[in-house]
């Protein structure tokens, strides 16, 4: 156990790293389950929505269903992009006060 | 994921939907007009079987010579960078009979095929923001390690490997009944000498090579795959000069309007949600995944990992519905002026052989001899996985924790290892046989079910609550996995499709609702009766591991 291990878990830096982490993560997962819940409960709910044309032949579904799938990938994406900015600076700078 | 994905999830969602949809329920093609070498071993399915076999066996015999250390042998050394990984995951995840099975579906059920492809990507996502990086900060081999990492080693590693290794051996037969059935539908050869033969290849990577192997065959399955997949899309979008709508203009023309609308899929939201909890959380919970994430150097390299898998599994799922809509347009009919539906079906009522039937019609017999090698490989790579999962478990949880207590030597932990393969390894063969007449739509709707309920509630709860205690998280492993098999045993899917009652006693095809929420109840109840003391010392000092990554392996 590094020397100065409770000193860095009790600090505020510490403790907020972990909340923004978990406030991010909470959020995402929030945000996935409307976008896929939502495309499951209108097909359950108003099919009709869902057939309505867009093109010529093009249903409104089409679209909709890689729309989810790219959402999917935009918010892990979101994830990254948080993460290796200032997540990964601020977990830089607390190991580097870890003390062995 | 598994064997004709499609028709086995119909089965899970829709009460109306046809139970005969089933693998393997192939008529003569001899009705057909249609001249087809598909079922028939040609020299091109075979000369590109050769290849691949070759090139990959080349590989192990390379990555043998570096496999030496048990992290070596589990883990690659964690010398695998994020974007390799990223395909290795791609490589697990994607299976043959997704590939086959969402074109099946989507060839003959139209729309409703690609609410299936969305649902099985939206794991992905939740993997990364809920386990991930905790995952690999804590972990060394199996993700029983992060559960077991601060609790009493022996009792919730028992239990960790229960869940795990159900889960693998569920999975792992419906994989080998689904390969049985479909290399005898393209290649022709039997049932039994088909699973026999992807155990004996499969064995060879996983023996010799390990991780490192098993890793690099993912990686080169995964790109044979998606450029097979994408120049099959190119081949179907150059007939409508580019333009999806003009496709589904002719399926629209053949089928009518309907086919691009949503038919009767969701017909009961409430199974909807449950399945939707199942995909999602299920992948949280599936070994062979996990365990890819010890093959990386660090956290950040985990998080590129999902972050390329997603975009990988996510670009997969979006073009199959083409490929399958492409048969349904483009495939002529039994007769003069016929549907390419009635071609699809007379093969396999499932739908899966529409893909492969596309391949030769618009690239001839050596292109889908290219398919069908194509899917062979897929289908050694994930069993590849998912018998190193299931070895490690064996052997790292079992062996090496539980009956060693941690105390065994490099070269004991290798050879133990390879044992371990073996045995799973002949399991694996042996079950494929055994329930090569089953319902495979049983068996992939148990593994997420088991994935998602005996195994994600405890890691979870072991990564993010203090007071999560040795017996919470034992008796929530153990509820998740009994309710699972249990609910799905007097639901529908068992109780009245296989055993042929009247009316089901449990009303979801899917339990995960149920199964998984009474394992997050029954794991928090339990620890906050009896409190584990040291438990919750040690949760403080995990966490310098799992946030910042002090201390990991």
């Amino acid at each position: 156990m590094p020397k100065n291990a409770k000193a860095i878990l009790q600090s505020p830096a510490f403790l907020a790293l972990v909340r923004k982490k978990w406030l991010v993560s909470i959020t995402l997962t929030i945000a996935l389950f409307v976008v896929y819940y939502g495309y499951i409960l209108l097909i359950a709910y108003d099919k009709k929505a869902l057939a309505q044309k867009v093109g010529e032949y093009t249903t409104l579904g089409i679209p909709l269903g890689v729309g989810v799938i790219v959402l999917a990938w935009l918010l892990t994406a979101g994830y990254v992009v948080w993460a290796n900015g200032s997540h990964d600076a601020e977990v830089k700078r607390l190991r580097d006060q870890v003390q062995p | 994921m598994s064997a004709p994905a499609g028709a086995f999830l119909m089965n899970l969602l829709d009460a109306a939907a046809p139970a005969a949809a089933a693998a393997g329920a192939a008529t003569s093609a001899a009705v057909s007009a249609v001249e087809t070498s598909l079922g028939k071993p040609t020299a091109s399915s075979i000369g590109f079987f050769f290849v691949i076999v070759v090139l990959t066996l080349i590989i192990t015999w390379w990555a043998a010579r570096r496999t030496r250390s048990a992290k070596e042998y589990y883990a690659a050394g964690r010398s695998v960078s994020g974007f390799q990984n990223g395909l290795a995951l791609a490589g697990d995840y994607m299976s043959a009979a997704s590939f086959l099975g969402i074109a099946g579906l989507v060839a003959t059920k139209g729309y409703d095929g690609m609410i299936y492809a969305t649902g099985w990507l939206v794991g992905w996502p939740a993997l990364m923001f809920l386990v991930a990086e905790p995952l690999r900060n804590l972990g060394k081999y199996t993700f029983a390690d992060v559960v077991a990492f601060r609790l009493q080693q022996t009792p919730v590693r028992i239990a960790a490997a229960i869940g795990g290794i159900l889960t693998v051996l569920v999975y792992t037969t419906a994989q080998m009944v689904g390969a049985g059935n479909l290399i005898r539908l393209m290649f022709g050869i039997s049932f039994e000498v088909a699973v026999v033969a992807v155990g004996v290849v499969m064995l060879m990577y996983v023996l010799f090579g390990g991780m490192i192997a098993t890793t690099w065959v993912q990686i080169i399955k995964a790109v044979l795959l998606l450029l097979g997949v994408t120049v099959l899309t190119m081949m179907v979008l150059a007939q409508f000069h580019f333009n999806p709508g003009e496709l589904y203009g002719a399926v629209a023309a053949k089928y009518g309007q309907s086919a691009l609308e949503p038919g009767g899929l969701v017909s009961n939201p409430l199974d909807a949600i449950s399945l939707g909890l199942a995909l999602m959380f299920g992948v949280l919970g599936l070994p062979h995944i996990l365990m890819r994430f010890y093959t990386v150097p660090d956290a950040k390299q985990a998080r590129k990992s999902v972050l390329v898998a997603t975009g990988f599994i996510g670009y997969f799922y979006i073009i199959i519905p083409i490929v399958g809509f492409g048969a349904a347009a483009l495939l002529p009919g039994l007769s003069e002026g016929g549907l390419g539906r009635e071609l699809i079906t007379s093969f396999d009522k499932g739908g899966n052989m529409a893909a492969p039937l596309l391949a030769e019609h618009l690239g001839g017999t050596a292109f889908l001899g290219f398919i069908a090698a194509v899917a062979f490989a897929t289908i050694l790579a994930v069993v590849a996985g998912l018998t190193l999962a299931g070895a490690s478990s064996l052997s790292h949880d079992i062996y090496v924790s539980v009956i060693k207590k941690g105390e065994a030597t490099e070269a004991q932990q290798v050879a133990v290892a390879r044992t371990a393969t073996i045995v799973f390894g002949s399991i694996a063969v042996l079950l494929g046989m055994v329930f090569k007449q089953q319902n495979v739509a049983f068996m992939v709707g148990l593994a997420f079910a088991v994935a998602c309920s005996a195994n994600f509630p405890s890691l979870l709860l072991s990564i993010v609550w203090k007071r999560f205690t040795t017996a919470g998280a034992v008796s929530s492993i153990l509820t998740g996995a009994v309710l699972a098999l249990t609910l799905i045993i007097i639901g529908p899917t068992v109780w009245v499709d296989v055993l042929k009652h009247e009316q089901a006693i449990f009303p979801l095809k899917n339990p995960a609702i149920v199964s998984m929420t009474a394992a997050f109840l029954v794991g928090i109840v339990v620890s906050l009766m009896a409190p584990e003391r040291r438990a919750e010392e040690l949760f403080e000092d995990e966490k310098l591991r799992t946030y910042l990554g002090v201390g990991a392996e």
